[in-house]
């Protein structure tokens, strides 16, 4: 197995994810981009684990996905009440913490 | 000076002993109620606020006579003294004791102090009963009579004090009564401003009698009158003469001599038996206490006491010189008081051979001009308090009481003999040829032009065709006025020969003053002649120009430039305005503009840069999540190239 495949496709797939999170309005599929971020170094550190054999990276791993389901529930959380105040999941709208 | 003492005939009669202090006992250990008794009664007065309206005016003159009645009781008691044991020092209370600096409240009675007790008391006693009338339709009576009592407290503790920081205290007390009886109509805005430019000018004055007090105690260690006296001997001349000028400096505050005279002429705004007696009678007089009190450091320098002349001469000519031109009749008599002072001053400058007449023109010059002070309030009284003399004229007819004790008032200042003013003014110019013969003539000119002004006074108030305003009916004042007009007038007409030939004033006073005969130049008949004929052509062309003549009623427009400056008080408000005032306001005015643009720019400056760079800098806070996500992950990506450099290069 070629290591350089699955980062070049970590890469394809973080950069998916970031483009996401620059240029999608709807809050939802910005998280859903920033989720394919994390997974993105998620399938890296897998990778460099395999490559060094060690396990220290896939721990990272594991670490990241709770890091991420933690995050899931209180970003969900919050997306769903600004959704219910606002009638909009868009992320350009809530933009009262400007001066 | 060459002229001087050989003009200066001397027939010595002992000069002053000092330092002679017997210890009070008996009698004279009620010297402090004196001051107790008008102190108490003023402190209650004001405690007691309305509740005391009923009865506060009696309970004021009470006090008044209280201390007048004890003031006799010690005179008899001190003429029962030896000559050389008159001198009697009370110590109450070591008052501030720090280190090698103490200071005793110490009261020291003597022949001068207690003429002037008793002039003070007196004449104060006299004016509180005037004051029941005059005041009765006031609603602050009692508060009036409570300053009565502060001022005459203050007063006795003037001139009781046995050193020069008491003295001060007594000072600022009478400057303190003065500011507010001045100002008693305070809701007048020109009384307001005339007490607080009483009180500005008198504090400049001030300033002289502290640095006295400091110097006394930088090079003495003292400031006991005894102490001084002692050790001014000793002092280096430079220093007693910045001493005497210092002294002269606070006398000429206190007293109105030039060049702070202008306060005088305003405090008229306030009651009429206030400028009776403050501004008559005591307070403005202090001034030449301290010169007298003080005579021991004047006598060794000649520069001091050349001011002090000069001074003196200076303000005798200008007093005389406003109050021809003054239609307000009481800030004529003030001009006549600044002039007169200015007698005493002068008489004072003149060393041994004139603190006996300064203090005897005082005395009778307290008794007349309170007089004449008190008639002008009984005219005001019946003229609804109109003060213009050119809307008086024929008042003898229906206020012949008050003509009577003004006129005998007016033969006693302009000098007639025998009244009272013939013989302390006549002394004093008598000395002033025999000292400083210039002085002299101009005391010889300002006799004539007193003949002038207070011949116009009284013939545009008393004679003449009535020029009345259409709702006035002058009456004559009730008696509790008119008596002790009457008694001053008594004062007016024997005050001089009782003090002069009954009290023999130049004895009495000798022991503490010092008292030396000088004989003028020229012989005494001949001076006496000159002087009358002066007053004679003064009062003639007073009486022609303002009898005989139609006055009109209002003061004409078309007059010499001698008039205009002798309406304008001789451009003394002018001066200062010019002098200091204006200065003043440049400087504070620039001060301001410094503190707004220099120090407040700086502060407000950084401030408002602080504030811009925030203004720029808050821009970057768009609110849009999507421009936070683009500069973070800008920031990563630097981040990674920068490791990725620092790693591969």
């Amino acid at each position: 197995m070629n290591p350089t495949n699955y980062l070049v496709l970590s890469a394809i797939l973080f950069s998916i994810g970031a483009a996401g999170v620059l240029v999608r309005r709807n809050a939802i599929v910005v998280f859903m981009c920033v989720e394919l971020m994390l997974n993105a170094s998620n399938l890296a550190f897998v990778t460099f684990a395999r490559t060094n054999g060690t396990l220290d990276g896939q721990v990272v791993a594991f670490f990241v996905m709770v890091v991420a389901a933690a995050e899931v529930v209180v970003g969900l959380a919050i997306i769903v009440t600004i959704f219910r105040t606002r009638n909009s999941a868009s992320v350009d709208e809530p933009n009262l913490l400007r001066l | 000076m060459a002229v001087i003492t050989t003009a200066l005939s001397i027939a010595t009669e002992g000069a002053p002993n000092p330092g002679e202090v017997v210890a009070a006992s008996g009698t004279f250990t009620l010297t402090a109620l004196l001051i107790a008794i008008p102190l108490a009664s003023a402190a209650l007065l004001l405690l007691l606020g309305r509740r005391a309206d009923r009865w506060g005016h009696l309970l004021g003159t009470l006090a008044a006579a209280a201390s007048a009645v004890l003031g006799v009781v010690l005179l008899v008691a001190m003429m029962g003294q030896p000559e050389d044991a008159r001198t009697i020092g009370q110590s109450l209370w070591t008052w501030i004791d720090v280190g090698s600096f103490t200071a005793d409240v110490a009261l020291q009675l003597d022949p001068l102090s207690i003429s002037f007790v008793l002039l003070i008391t007196i004449v104060g006693t006299l004016i509180h009963v005037y004051s029941i009338g005059y005041m009765a339709h006031d609603p602050d009576r009692r508060r009036f009579f409570a300053y009565l009592n502060l001022f005459i407290a203050a007063m006795l503790l003037l001139v009781l004090a046995d050193n020069y920081l008491l003295l001060y205290v007594g000072w600022e007390g009478v400057g303190l009564a003065s500011y507010l009886l001045i100002g008693f109509w305070y809701r007048k805005p020109s009384a307001a401003t005339a007490a607080k430019k009483a009180f500005v000018v008198n504090r400049v004055g001030d300033v002289g009698l502290s640095l006295a007090i400091m110097i006394m105690f930088a090079t003495m260690g003292t400031f006991t009158f005894s102490g001084v006296n002692e050790a001014i001997g000793s002092v280096d001349p430079d220093t007693t003469t910045w001493l005497g000028l210092a002294l002269l400096l606070a006398a000429c505050g206190k007293s109105a001599q030039f060049p702070l005279q202008s306060w005088l002429l305003d405090a008229m705004e306030g009651p009429t038996p206030v400028s009776a007696l403050i501004h008559a009678a005591t307070m403005v007089t202090a001034g030449v206490y301290l010169i007298v009190r003080s005579n021991a450091i004047f006598d060794l320098t000649e520069t001091a006491q050349l001011a002090v002349v000069v001074v003196g001469t200076i303000t005798l000519l200008m007093g005389a010189i406003i109050g021809t031109a003054k239609d307000d009749i009481k800030k004529g008599l003030a001009g006549s008081t600044m002039s007169q002072i200015g007698y005493m001053v002068l008489a004072a400058g003149l060393g041994p051979a004139g603190y006996v007449f300064a203090i005897f023109h005082l005395l009778t010059h307290g008794m007349f001009k309170a007089g004449l002070f008190l008639g002008a309030g009984s005219v005001m009284h019946g003229m609804n308090d109109d003060v213009n003399m050119r809307h008086y004229g024929a008042l003898r007819a229906v206020m012949t009481i008050t003509w009577a004790t003004f006129g005998l008032g007016f033969l006693a200042i302009i000098g007639i003999p025998p009244f009272a003013g013939f013989w302390s003014k006549d002394e004093i110019i008598k000395v002033a040829f025999a000292v400083h013969p210039v002085a002299g003539v101009a005391a010889l000119l300002g006799a004539g032009v007193t003949a002038f002004y207070m011949t116009r006074m009284m013939a545009m108030t008393f004679h003449g065709k009535a020029r009345w305003e259409p709702d006035v009916h002058p009456h004559e004042s009730p008696a509790v006025m008119t008596v002790p007009m009457m008694v001053l007038a008594l004062g007016s007409v024997f005050g001089g020969l009782v003090l002069l030939f009954v009290g023999n004033i130049e004895e009495w006073l000798a022991p503490v003053v010092g008292f030396e005969k000088a004989e003028p130049g020229i012989p005494v008949p001949l001076l006496i002649g000159l002087t009358m004929a002066v007053v004679v052509v003064g009062a003639v062309i007073g009486w022609r120009q303002y009898a005989m003549r139609e006055v009109p009623r209002m003061a004409p427009t078309q007059v010499s430039w001698a008039t205009r400056a002798a309406r304008a008080d001789l451009y003394g408000d002018a001066v200062n305005e010019a002098v200091f005032m204006r200065p003043g306001q440049y400087l504070t005015r620039t001060l301001v503009w410094t503190d707004n643009k220099v120090i407040d720019g700086a502060v407000n400056g950084t401030a408002a840069g602080i504030g811009g760079l925030s203004a720029r800098s808050r821009r970057w806070q768009s609110g849009y999540v999507r421009s936070y996500a683009l500069s973070m992950l800008l920031g990563a990506v630097v981040i990674g190239a920068v490791l990725a450099l620092v790693r591969f290069a």
